[in-house]
């Protein structure tokens, strides 16, 4: 008999979107070196097309009003992690005081990567930066201090070690995006590639 | 010899043995492989019944000009191809394979650099292609291996490399567990262990590493730091997934 | 996240260079150290591979394959030079 290989388990489990596979660990998938970003040095900003530049040292981000989410997450090379759980500050929260007529974004993060996202996609309660993981800091490994958090999109688009988002007036690609990856990455519509 | 071909080919299991409780040693008839040099690897591809694939990098042990090519598998505990390919695969099975590939990290006999190979656990297998190529081609270049594994009962062809016919000498080094009687204790390779158990500066060897990403990192670094030039040293790092 | 050498480059660049790819000897546009594509870090598995300069971490090449279709981006190579892959002891970046 031919031994057949059995790849990875799937389940025919409602959560879980087209072609994706349950995985209980978190695997690291990175683009480059782990950078080390001490807190005292982090800060986040939004620039807009108005060349106003809002930023955020550490402890101000901290003091920010922040919410626990619970939320699957999809990695384009095909696991999820189900019901992971993160604190961190709604994108609503940090654009409240942010004026901007472009409908897209590119967020910037220590080390260089980039990715690619729409407004709409960052708002309404769909979108954080994320400083905690399982109730802990996120290890750098993961992103710490900080990363953004997508989870209704492809996991490359939650960046992590995230620095800044800057407006853009169209869907310029990021880094993934720029070789070959989808410009949105809905999983559920399973938008891997371009 | 090696010339590559643009294709995945068809590899059917035509032998195993068992290397260690963790290891096997898998030698794949491959039709129209093209031959490979000590050093090369091959891709082998997976595919599930679903459609799914994985494509994982091996170094290859065999060397030479035939269709046949063996590689030696460690089972890496959380892995999703090295058990399928330690426990499941049986004679006859087939997977795809390419290559042979990555001349960088190849050693040819006619090169004149004396060469010394460190190896870090199942990072011997592409020394293992180069000592035999070494062996055959009775070749006076000097080439020397350090071979640094947990302990005695993880060592892979640890008969071939101490058999008298054997040109390449291995000195054997033991992280966790030494063999009785041994003279050193166990523990990591240190800047010490390489000064005394490679080929020095003054030689001008080429150097291959071959291990874990760690050892590897760790191993090249103290080799500058001894003074060898970093275009001496070629690496090949595995990532365990 | 573990990375690897550029010598894993070679599968993911068949069909892409006529050339072995990690023998060949290129220059880093950012910090313009001159090594062979072989001693590059190679990072992003299994989304692709991400070769980065060994001294200056600049991105030196993407490729990503996936069904039927392989993308190349060598936005990090000033240039690169194809030696005779047999003599490849002889293309390493101390010439």
């Amino acid at each position: 008999m031919m031994a057949v290989f059995g790849g990875r388990r799937r389940d025919d489990n409602p959560a879980l979107p087209p072609g994706q596979y349950l995985t209980e660990s978190f695997p690291v998938l990175s683009a480059g070196p782990t950078p080390s970003i001490d807190t005292q040095d982090w800060e986040f900003f939004i620039h807009t097309e108005a060349a106003h530049t809002h930023q955020w040292t550490w402890d101000q981000f901290i003091a920010l009003p922040s919410e626990d989410i619970t939320a699957d997450i999809h990695c384009v090379t095909s696991w999820s992690k189900l019901g992971a759980g993160w604190r961190g500050v709604a994108l609503d929260t940090l654009f409240a005081g942010v004026e901007t007529g472009f409908d897209f974004v590119m967020a910037h993060s220590y080390g260089g990567y980039t990715t690619n996202l729409p407004l709409e996609d960052l708002l309404n309660g769909r979108a954080w930066i994320a400083y905690e993981y399982d109730g802990g800091e996120i290890d750098p490994e993961h992103g710490g201090p900080a990363r953004l958090l997508v989870p209704h999109l492809y996991f490359w688009k939650s960046a992590k070690w995230i620095r800044g988002l800057v407006m853009q007036s169209g869907d310029k690609p990021g880094f993934w995006e720029e070789n070959g990856y989808n410009l949105h990455g809905d999983p559920w519509r399973e938008e891997r590639y371009a | 010899m090696s010339r590559r071909t643009n294709a995945w080919l068809t590899g059917s299991l035509a032998r195993a043995h068992p290397l260690t409780a963790s290891a096997r040693s898998i030698t794949f008839a491959v039709p129209g492989w093209p031959g490979n040099d000590p050093g090369h690897h091959v891709d082998v591809r997976l595919t599930a019944p679903d459609g799914y694939q994985v494509v994982r990098s091996y170094s290859i042990a065999s060397t030479g000009t035939g269709e046949e090519i063996e590689l030696a598998i460690d089972r890496l505990p959380d892995g999703e191809v090295s058990p399928f390919l330690v426990d499941d695969l049986e004679l006859g099975d087939t997977v795809e394979l390419r290559g042979p590939l990555g001349g960088w990290f190849v050693w040819r006999p006619e090169q004149t650099q004396p060469v010394q190979l460190i190896a870090g656990g199942s990072g011997v297998v592409p020394f293992i292609a180069m000592t035999r190529a070494h062996a055959s081609a009775g070749n006076s270049i000097p080439m020397q291996l350090l071979y640094s594994l947990r302990a005695p009962c993880d060592a892979f062809f640890r008969d071939e490399l101490s058999q008298p016919s054997a040109t390449a000498p291995t000195t054997w080094h033991y992280t966790r567990t030494v063999p009785p009687g041994w003279s050193r204790s166990a523990g990591r390779l240190t800047v010490k262990d390489l000064k005394s158990e490679t080929l020095p500066p003054e030689q001008v060897p080429l150097t291959y590493i071959c291990g874990p990403t760690g050892f590897v990192e760790t191993v090249s670094r103290a080799l500058i730091s001894l003074g060898h030039a970093a275009d001496n040293i070629r690496t090949e790092r595995f990532g365990g997934i | 996240m573990n990375h690897l050498d550029g010598n894993v480059l070679a599968g993911p660049g068949m069909g892409l260079f006529a050339f072995d790819p990690t023998t060949t000897q290129c220059q880093c546009q950012s910090c313009a150290d001159i090594a062979t594509l072989g001693q590059a870090m190679v990072y992003g598995q299994p989304m692709g591979f991400v070769a980065r300069c060994r001294y200056c971490d600049n991105v030196l090449v993407v490729i990503v394959e996936h069904a039927g279709q392989k993308s190349l981006n060598m936005r990090g190579l000033r240039w690169l030079r194809v030696g005779d892959e047999a003599r490849n002891d002889r293309i390493s970046a101390g010439d």
